[in-house]
């Protein structure tokens, strides 16, 4: 189980007060899906991905990415049992989505730096630290279920 | 995955822009580096305060800063730009290049920060190309 000091779990609680859920989490698989081009590979069903216009223009993109961070934001209720809160949808992703848990991480750097640029220095390195453990242990509970 | 001519010109524009503040994002970055990796501060056990934000932590990533300007400069050719940096990196300092990863996204967290506007993910992969392709020049001498 993951070991949280008070004072990291009032950092992650600050980041996501800060976090409109709605804005950010577009932001954050558009950025990913134009730096990493590679992950587009799981959203053939999406529509037109063929430009940076079209990935930022795109709704379905946008759904997608609330729903994603709508999903990482449940273990912030959860933090000490984020292993068994995802184990579901640990087993989604690898048996139904098929997705390499790497992508995990490349959608929350690109989330972690949407979050800097809307909270600029306000985001702290001890911030950053809390909020890249959090990150870090959810990211691994999603790739827990894989085989 | 190397630069187009087009992400070549978006890096030396960007670096432009930001050279007001090169100073304070090195020194930020290497930081977050240390807060956010503390396995990083390993390679700084030879000073007396590695802390994030402290005296030499911010003058080191000033340093590092300047060395990544250095490149921009060399970005035609940043295998033979580095060729001593490397050997430096490789023979003396030993850094594992995993840490050079590290330390690029801390730099692109911090060039969000302070330039939110203009890092957009178009100037945001062209740097994060750039920073990738510099890392492994860097890590050429290694073996």
């Amino acid at each position: 189980m993951v070991e949280w000091t008070a004072a990291e779990r009032r950092h992650v609680e600050a980041v996501w007060s800060k976090i409109d859920i709605d804005v950010c989490g577009p932001l954050a698989l558009q950025r990913c899906l134009i730096v990493y081009p590679w992950t587009q590979r799981y959203f053939g069903s999406f529509g037109d991905l063929s430009t940076d216009a079209a990935i930022v223009g795109n709704p379905k993109v946008a759904a997608h990415g609330v729903v994603a961070l709508t999903g990482l934001r449940t273990a912030l209720d959860h933090m000490d049992e984020i292993k068994s809160t995802y184990a579901a949808l640990s087993v989604l992703h690898s048996e139904k989505l098929h997705v390499d848990p790497d992508n995990f991480r490349l959608l929350c750097e690109c989330l972690t730096i949407v979050v800097a640029g809307k909270m600029g220095k306000k985001l702290s390195p001890e911030m950053q630290a809390a909020w890249q453990k959090y990150l870090c242990a959810v990211v691994s509970a999603l790739g827990r279920q894989y085989h | 995955m190397s630069l187009t001519s087009k992400q070549k010109a978006t890096v030396k524009d960007f670096f432009s822009k930001m050279s007001t503040r090169s100073d304070d994002i090195g020194a930020e970055a290497l930081s977050r580096l240390v807060a956010v990796y503390p396995q990083t501060k390993s390679y700084f056990s030879h000073w007396k305060d590695a802390s994030p934000g402290s005296a030499p932590v911010r003058k080191h990533g000033i340093t590092i800063m300047g060395g990544v300007y250095d490149a921009v400069g060399k970005i035609d050719d940043l295998k033979g730009g580095l060729l001593s940096l490397s050997e430096l990196h490789a023979f003396m300092l030993r850094v594992d290049p995993v840490n050079f990863k590290l330390l690029a996204h801390c730099m692109l967290v911090c060039m969000s920060m302070i330039f939110p506007e203009e890092f957009t993910p178009q100037v945001h992969v062209a740097v994060d190309k750039f920073l990738a392709q510099l890392a492994l020049a860097l890590a050429e001498k290694y073996r």
